[in-house]
């Protein structure tokens, strides 16, 4: 993943990187900071007919109608409850060179932390709660683990545009 | 151009260099236009006329840059349109065919230009075979004979050369001031063959006390006897175009005509001096060029009176130069050397329509506050602003629309080439050129478009002589046609040709398992087969269609517009088949309406009539299994969609409701709906990659208070509610499932 990264000159970024890290109901998630655009609170939303769990919905980000994923229920579990703290993160999702932004809906942001690489570990090959492609390595944070997400493959358009589609048949054929 | 100045021009020429190739490129693509036009009327004078400049403009732009080869390849071409102008040769299908290859081959000399890589020893071959070719064109003509004169005066055909001209040219005032020199001009006349007899009218020169000695008041008539052409001619006057009334009188005219005119010129005594001195001697005639010229002149600035001249001299009934105007003004409006377009980079007109459309709803959004101030003055204002931003959009949008008749005329030469291919005889009837869609749906529909012409032509049409046995006109019928129809644009390619034989399609998709063998659908459905991925029915696979990606690829990319594809067939008379486009604009009209909390756009265009006030418990009197249900409208039944129970929209139905009736092709809808919102204006925000595959929604809106609405798809919703329900998971699903895994809804695939 970072090998595509512009190879930057200060030596830090070449030994380390930045991840965002929110809460999600059952844990903490994180996921590298270079794809986040902004975090917005979470606001009006209007929710798309006949769609998946994890579609919420659409917002209107100044103009732009953006797609809203519950990160919770794409990692395969109970769809987010929004509460005082629910934000929205927008962030990039490349697919075949086109950027898509995507809004990402998690019950809170936490921080912005630096983890060595030496501190990150593969996921687990069981035993996680998430999916194993969807992981892109366990940080290391202090005594605890943050599960570090692989937004190309938790978040990839091209699939998750079929499951919108599988859904609508479902529901309707 | 001289070496040394090139090279100093060389950045220049670099950066000139992408327009010249787009530019030559549209040219060569009017060429091929106008060759085929002209294929089917040889006589059209104008249509040469445009051929030549056209050809000419590549070559002279050619010349700028520097691509020798290309200007000495075009300069075959121009010399044998040149002949064709003169009327020493006609068109045949044979030089028509020739002038097309040599088309395609200046096309080629272009790209090489931007990418020397293309060239090969093929492509050199076939070049210099087409300069021996053009050479022998040119060679073999014979100088057709100057006769009938005045039919050719009528018709309008080529300009007979070589004979004695009568050039009058009356210098204007100005003209020695703007640095020409009459004489100058005249010793260059003299140049493109011989002055035979040359007056200068003095009448009109003041007496000595009054005559400012820079002013020009020289009238010079010249008889010319020349092989140039008219257009050359003029040329020599090119520099004080705007400076002189110039009148040319071809050679071969008869006397009784040019006494005609002269009677009838009392407003002239100057010119009709200079006739009797020299046109008396001539047998000239006001040819066909004149009367174009004079077309050409109406709508400039002397038109009038140089048209009643032609009226009364060639006695042309005064209808025919009105036609011969409009004729002549609408072809400068689509002529190919249109000047008065100007060439905007796609992107840069994107973003001032999405600017656009943020200002529509920023307006909306202020209108709204203003509003809600109570002050009169503010929301007067606003108001006003409202009505201009909504001007200007409708504006930009235009900007937008192109018509198709572009995208249409490219199959000419597809239809030709593939027919005269396959031994067929197709005539290509275009309907509907000018129907006006978005850039980006024109674009994009060409493809699709092509596939099912070539296929039409492949498999449809028939050869000559099978026709015949059928008791059918030799020549084969493709209708390309466009139209606008309630919201959307339908595009129909029909031919009269043998149609598609349903039981073979069914016999195919049995071998091919895409029916279960042994059931039979309905016809409709038998037709539907041929869209099926895999499907070919052409005994022999030929090179054109038939590889059985086609109709299916076809299908995809129509649907990937939003669009739909029907297809209908009589055996033996020929097979039409139906595209219907959205016209996906950055913005459309809407028609607002609420069910429960959600907000939606209907595109106002599709909408008919709304029923308003309707108690739902009197309507659901038998509703299907997703809430569809029929009310009586007119003495007919119309079948309504509950969107809130085919969406599971959240909250109860109110007392009344609303039914919105709606257009999908040639049927009728209706919609329920809680509220009726109003007219909105709306901008179309696409909802992006992850719901390519969204049905009923077309998109989306964001409405003046930031919500986001979205647009219904009429014709898929419609389609949508068609369908039969084989699962039933209706009701609030999200609450029915809260846990559901992304495992479990995979698993649940589509047939």
């Amino acid at each position: 993943m970072n090998s595509d990264k512009p190879i930057d000159a200060s030596a830090q970024t070449q030994a380390s990187a930045q991840f965002l890290t929110f809460l999600l109901a059952d844990g903490v998630y994180g996921m590298d900071i270079a794809t986040v655009r902004e975090i917005i609170q979470h606001g009006q939303m209007t929710s798309v007919p006949l769609m998946p769990d994890f579609v919420r919905g659409v917002i209107n980000l100044r103009g732009a109608v953006v797609p809203v994923i519950d990160l919770q229920a794409r990692l395969g579990k109970a769809p987010a409850v929004v509460g005082k703290k629910t934000c929205i993160v927008i962030f990039d999702a490349q697919r075949d060179g086109e950027r898509v932004e995507l809004g990402l809906m998690v019950d809170a942001v936490s921080e912005v932390i630096e983890i060595p690489f030496s501190q990150i570990e593969p996921g687990p090959s069981f035993g996680s709660a998430v999916r194993r492609e969807f992981i892109k390595g366990m940080g290391k944070l202090g005594g605890r683990f943050v599960i570090l997400l692989d937004p190309e493959r938790a978040l990839d358009v091209e699939e998750m545009a079929d499951l919108v589609e599988r859904s609508q048949d479902e529901a309707v054929v | 151009m001289k070496r040394t100045q090139q090279e100093s021009d060389q950045s220049f020429i670099a950066e000139a260099m992408p327009a010249f190739i787009s530019e030559a490129r549209e040219q060569l693509e009017n060429i091929e236009q106008l060759l085929l036009q002209l294929e089917e009327n040889p006589q059209d004078r104008d249509l040469l006329d445009a051929l030549f400049r056209c050809a000419h403009t590549v070559k002279g732009s050619a010349g700028i840059f520097g691509l020798m080869q290309l200007v000495e390849f075009a300069h075959h071409v121009e010399t044998l349109l040149d002949r064709m102008r003169e009327g020493h040769i006609r068109l045949d299908p044979s030089l028509s065919t020739l002038l097309l290859q040599c088309n395609d081959q200046i096309l080629h000399l272009v790209d090489i230009a931007s990418n020397p890589s293309l060239e090969s020893d093929e492509y050199i071959a076939e070049r210099a075979d087409l300069v021996c070719r053009l050479l022998a064109a040119v060679g073999n003509s014979q100088p057709v004979p100057a006769s009938a004169g005045q039919e050719t005066c009528v018709s309008g055909a080529a300009v007979p050369a070589g004979g004695r001209w009568h050039v009058s040219a009356e210098f204007g005032t100005e003209c020695m001031r703007n640095g020409m020199d009459p004489l100058g001009i005249v010793r260059y006349l003299g140049t493109l063959g011989e002055v035979v007899a040359i007056t200068c009218d003095r009448s009109s020169i003041p007496s000595l006390a009054e005559l400012d000695p820079e002013s020009c008041h020289l009238v010079v008539g010249v008889g010319l006897v020349t092989e140039a052409t008219k257009e050359e001619i003029e040329g020599a006057f090119s520099f004080v175009k705007d400076d002189c009334r110039l009148r040319l009188i071809a050679p071969s005219a008869s006397l009784e005509h040019f006494v005609t005119l002269l009677d009838e010129m009392p407003d002239h005594p100057q010119l009709g001096q200079l006739l009797v001195n020299i046109g008396a001697v001539t047998q000239a005639q006001l040819d066909a060029g004149l009367r174009q010229q004079s077309a050409l002149r109406a709508g400039g600035d002397d038109a009038p009176r140089l048209g009643d001249v032609l009226q009364v001299s060639a006695g042309v009934a005064p209808e025919i130069v009105a036609a011969a105007v409009s004729k002549q003004q609408r072809q400068r409006e689509a002529g190919p050397d249109d000047n008065r377009c100007i060439r905007v980079q796609a992107d840069r007109l994107d973003v001032v329509i999405n600017l656009l459309g943020e200002l529509v709803i920023a307006g909306a959004g202020a209108s709204l506050l203003a509003r809600q101030t109570r002050h009169s003055g503010l929301t007067e204002a606003s108001q006003h602003m409202s009505r201009l931003i909504e001007e200007i959009r409708n504006g930009t949008l235009q900007l937008r629309m192109v018509p198709i008749g572009e995208t249409f005329s490219r199959f000419r030469r597809v239809v030709r080439d593939t027919a005269s291919q396959l031994g067929k005889d197709v005539i290509l009837e275009i309907e509907g050129a000018d129907t006006e869609l978005d850039k980006s749906v024109v674009e994009k529909i060409a493809d699709p478009l092509m596939h099912l012409v070539r296929n039409g032509l492949d498999h449809g049409l028939e050869t000559p002589e099978q026709r015949e046995l059928a008791g059918k006109p030799r020549q084969g019928r493709l209708v390309l046609s466009a139209r606008h129809e309630s919201g959307s644009i339908l595009i129909r390619i029909r031919d009269d040709g043998r149609g598609i034989d349903r039981s073979r399609v069914l016999k195919r998709a049995w071998e091919r398992g895409l029916v279960d063998v042994d059931v039979t659908p309905s016809d409709a459905d038998i037709l539907k087969l041929i869209f099926a991925p895999g499907f070919s029915t052409a005994e022999q696979v030929t090179n054109l269609s038939g590889r059985g990606v086609g109709m299916d690829v076809v299908r995809k990319n129509i649907e990937a517009l939003r669009g739909t594809v029907d297809v209908s067939s009589q055996l033996g008379h020929g097979t039409v088949i139906d595209i219907r486009l959205p016209l996906t604009l950055a913005i459309i009209d809407g028609f607002l309406v609420a069910v429960g909390s959600s907000k939606f756009v209907l595109p106002l265009e599709a909408v008919v009539e709304v029923i308003e006030g309707r108690d739902p418990n009197e309507l659901l009197t038998m509703p299907d299994k997703r809430g569809g249900f029929c009310v009586p409208l007119r003495g007919e039944l119309l079948p309504v969609v509950s969107l809130r129970q085919l969406y599971a929209l959240q909250g109860e139905a109110p007392e009344r409701v609303s039914i919105v009736v709606v257009r999908a092709g040639d049927r009728s809808y209706g919609i329920e709906v809680d509220m009726l919102l109003g007219q909105h204006q709306t901008v179309i925000k696409p909802l992006g990659r992850m719901f390519r595959t969204l049905r009923g929604i077309s998109g989306s809106s964001i409405l003046g208070n930031g919500e986001v609405a979205l647009i219904f798809d009429v014709p898929s919703l419609g389609l949508l509610a068609a369908e039969p329900p084989r699962i039933n998971t209706r009701g609030a699903r999200e609450t029915a499932f809260p846990g559901r895994s992304i495992h479990s809804s995979t698993e649940g695939q589509s047939s």
